[in-house]
């Protein structure tokens, strides 16, 4: 079946009941999407699906066919970072970093629709997706860094 | 299958094989002549030149003038680190230990992972590990003088450029400059300076020279895990290598007695299934073939001793045996005469559970056993151990193993294992199957059960006040599986009847109490236990901070002054708590909050915490702020203690209010994040840091802030409701 990852057409073996996590890791071998729980629990498997934050996890790839999936790897446009990435940086966010690639999807999937989420809407947001190194409060630091840094016309929010 | 969009596992491995050929001297042959010259420190060791010579893909002259570091024509310094990075940000600080001596342009510094090799020995314990908050203080000195080590080969080579005295030169921002303002990159003299002696002798700076160590310094390595782009232990792709996971017994100790692999092999992508002393492993293309044919297995299992095991039998048990003497673990006078004659009695039993370290990335590692040798690739905390007990598992010797270190998804203690468990089953696995690479891969729910859990623990304790209010008598009995007993670490650690790591915290009791008495019991149960963030401090604190919290209210004095009238001899602990009294606000909470303190010392360094929190309706506990004091003598990247103290904080609070391994009928009851909750941001407090640069012998920190942040916030639910608990995960309802 055809995939289309970060704007390129992808053709895939796999059944289409296999999670599509297991399709980009193993298959496609874009490794940048983490396994945490394999039960939705975790966030570290966060991509984008149409522009929604999933779980790659648990969605099998045979739904994702036909839609605009965007991982880790395409969030950047070339070596423009995405505010939430150059946030990241600028925030000293990441400890362990495992989690960092779902935390980064699910923050531009917030900001892509909330410009200016406060720590509730971020919270809220970003319930589903765990860090054991307890970055959480500069998680939300980097919410509000990269809202700001997309409003000062960094580039643009990814889907 | 198409492999397109390029494989970013392909373009790692590619990476590496470069980086592998670039320094002049592969990995593999670095090893080698590592191994040869022995364990511990050695500082200006020197690559011989003629195997960099021999080396065909050199592509230019770097100056490696000793193990840690190499500088490239290209001006990259490339540091190799001896230590794990797992989030504590050691890569971020020993960098800074080098950049500092060698006055190196920051941004061209790059971190690698340093193969397994004796030269990369902690310069302590004498074996390759990251663990017990050392990493920082055990290679100060070491990886600054290989920073200044290469500066004074650099100022040479530029000397003999310029023809100027060594002395009319200085160096900043990765270049050597010259009295009369000619310039010369590191990067332009490396291949001249390469061919110095490096020298026996450098001068470090002074600390007032200083322009990054004690600095608050961004993390180096934060672009590679923001796009992706770091390569952590499941990343691992080794070409041609299969994705096995292992059945492993449902209850520790048990063994296979038959097993029928028909269906599993009928599974598409499902290549072997081989049986290994951990159970049975099925090898297939990828992760989710593997785990259909692990589904499809049909094994008969002898569960073994532990089939009856059960949380609330053992409960009782440990506490039958913490009522009988122990091993002495320290003795002070007589506490039981002391007691029996005191004006108030506190009398309490604790009970802690079995915890599982739950790290991000569950457990991996890939292996590759062929006759000519073994290599590893993966995230571990013990490089030292692990090459014994690979070379072991594999049936050769030590310096066969080969081990390439990536990205650790947390580790908590998990990834350092006396036994090397997830590694010496990769390796098992690989060689069952005939020598071909394979990747073990644990699921969360293999991780969560898969045993090594911080050990159940049972503390009883009987401590005295006079009418005065002063302590006069302290009593514990410990009771629980040794972690150190059995291992290769028991000569050092388990002496007389006593675990070293599970009496620390309550036998080194700082509190000035003239009777004291505590016992350890080692409760013979057999699950797989370790060393889990802060190990016996994870639970020591609790019993000592809040005990003495009890002590202070039936003394009738506030906490924080009763603490300090009872460290004398104590003075950073004095200063700390004072401060903390200042920062925190202490006693001065909003409306429906309520405030606890605790402060304790572990690995070298001292952490003071007030946690304010509130109660809500079902006995739920918020924790709304932290305010902790550090005392780790210097702190080398204070940005990166303070994410450590936070790190810890939001870690121990998970344990205090969520984590337990549970067990019934021999089988852990927890499997993953449903039914072993975590912190989620929503309830990650603020937690705001004082570091106090005491001066003091530099201490660890990535577990100190652990210990403190249960007794604080079991401290402050008593002064909410009343109630103390002593029974943790904490339940109010």
């Amino acid at each position: 079946m055809k995939l289309t990852i970060n704007g390129k057409s992808v053709e895939v073996q796999s059944a289409a009941d296999t999670p599509l996590l297991w399709v980009l890791r193993d298959e496609l071998g874009m490794t940048g999407t983490k396994f945490g729980c394999g039960m939705g629990l975790c966030g570290a498997c966060t991509v984008h699906l149409g522009g929604e934050a999933v779980r790659s996890c648990q969605t099998p790839v045979g739904e994702a066919a036909g839609k605009a999936i965007t991982t880790i790897e395409g969030l950047a446009k070339g070596a423009q970072l995405h505010p939430v990435q150059q946030a990241w940086i600028d925030q000293d966010v990441v400890q362990c970093g495992y989690c960092q690639s779902g935390q980064v999807m699910a923050a531009a999937a917030l900001l892509a629709k909330n410009a200016k989420p406060d720590d509730a809407q971020i919270d809220e947001a970003m319930a589903g997706n765990i860090c054991r190194c307890g970055t959480y409060e500069r998680i939300r630091a980097g919410v509000h860094h990269a809202a700001e840094l997309a409003a000062a016309g960094g580039a643009k929010g990814g889907k | 299958m198409t492999m397109n969009p390029i494989s970013s596992r392909l373009e790692q491995v590619t990476k590496a094989e470069q980086a592998e050929t670039n320094g002049g001297v592969s990995r593999r042959n670095f090893l080698r002549s590592a191994a040869l010259i022995g364990g511990g420190l050695v500082i200006g060791f020197r690559l011989a030149p003629k195997l960099a010579a021999a080396e065909p893909a050199a592509t230019g002259a770097n100056l490696a003038p000793n193990a840690f570091l190499r500088v490239a024509p290209s001006g990259a310094v490339t540091i190799l680190a001896k230590h794990s990075e797992m989030g504590q940000g050691v890569y971020t600080s020993i960098a800074m230990c080098v950049a500092e001596e060698l006055d190196a342009d920051w941004a061209k510094i790059v971190v690698e992972a340093a193969p397994a090799a004796p030269v990369f020995a902690h310069t302590a314990f004498g074996l390759q590990m990251t663990g017990g908050s050392t990493s920082t203080w055990e290679s100060y000195e070491q990886m600054r003088k290989a920073g200044a080590t290469a500066r004074a080969m650099l100022v040479q080579a530029a000397a003999q450029k310029f023809g100027a005295p060594v002395a009319t030169l200085r160096t900043e921002n990765g270049a050597v400059i010259a009295g009369d303002g000619r310039r010369a990159t590191y990067g332009e003299l490396a291949e001249a300076a390469a061919k110095l002696t490096p020298p026996t002798e450098v001068n470090l700076k002074d600390a007032s020279q200083f322009k990054l160590l004690g600095k608050p310094t961004k993390r180096i390595d934060s672009r590679d895990k923001v796009t992706g782009r770091g390569v952590f232990g499941l990343d691992v792709n080794v070409p041609g290598a299969l994705t096995a996971l292992v059945a492993r017994p449902p209850v520790f100790g048990g063994k296979v007695t038959s097993f029928d692999a028909t269906a599993a092999k009928k599974i598409k992508g499902v290549k072997n299934v081989v049986a290994v002393p951990s159970g049975i492993a099925v090898l297939a293309d990828g992760v989710w073939a593997a785990k259909q044919g692990r589904e499809a297995l049909k094994i008969e299992w002898d569960l073994g001793a532990l089939a009856t095991l059960d949380t609330a039998k053992q409960g009782a048990e440990y506490a039958a045996l913490a009522q009988k003497p122990g091993a002495t673990a320290r003795k002070d006078g007589d506490a039981g005469a002391a007691l029996a004659a005191a004006a108030t009695k506190i009398e309490a039993t604790f009970d802690f559970p079995y915890l599982a370290h739950a790290a991000m990335e569950p457990l991996t590692a890939t292996a590759h056993v062929r006759a000519e040798g073994v290599e590893i690739w993966a995230p571990t905390q013990f490089q030292g151990v692990d090459v014994m007990n690979a070379a072991q598992a594999a049936g050769t010797t030590p310096d066969k193993v080969t081990i390439h270190t990536t990205l650790l998804g947390g580790g908590f203690g998990r990834k350092a294992n006396p036994t090397s468990d997830f590694i010496v089953e990769a390796v098992h696995v690989s060689k069952a199957a005939g020598g071909v690479p394979v990747r073990v891969v644990w699921t969360r729910e293999d991780d969560m059960r898969g045993g090594f859990y911080r050990p159940r623990t049972v503390v009883t304790a009987k401590v005295g006040v006079d009418g005065a209010g002063k302590l006069v008598a302290w009593e514990n009995h410990i009771v629980n599986q040794s972690i150190i007993k059995g291992t290769a670490f028991e000569p050092m650690m388990f002496k007389d009847n006593v675990d070293a790591t599970q009496v620390e915290g309550l036998a080194d009791l700082p509190y000035a109490v003239p009777n004291v008495r505590v016992d350890y019991h080692v409760a013979p149960v057999g699950v797989p236990v370790l060393w889990w963030r802060s190990v016996g401090h994870s639970f020591s604190a609790f019993v000592k901070e809040t005990l003495i919290d009890d002590a202070a209210r039936a003394a009738k004095q506030d906490p924080i002054d009763y603490r300090i009238s009872l460290l004398a001899g104590h003075p950073r602990q004095v200063a700390m708590l004072k401060l903390l009294r200042e920062k925190s606000n202490w006693g001065k909470v909003p409306q429906g909050r309520a405030q606890g303190v605790a402060i304790h010392e572990s690995f070298g360094s001292i952490v003071a915490q007030v946690a304010e929190i509130s109660v809500g309706a079902g006995g739920a506990i918020t924790v709304h702020k932290v305010t902790a004091v550090v005392d780790c003598g210097t702190a080398v990247n204070p940005a990166g203690v303070r994410a450590q103290i936070m790190s810890a904080v939001v870690y121990g609070m998970s344990a205090a209010l969520l984590g337990q391994i549970t067990f019934k009928d021999g089988q852990p009851e927890q499997s993953n994040f449903h039914d072993y909750a975590v912190t989620r941001i929503a309830e990650a407090p603020v937690v705001e840091t004082h570091i106090i640069d005491s001066g003091a012998k530099m201490g660890g920190i990535g577990e100190p802030g652990t210990p403190p942040i249960a007794p604080a916030i079991g401290n402050a639910i008593l002064a909410a409701t009343g109630k103390r608990l002593r029974t943790l995960p904490f339940k109010l309802a």
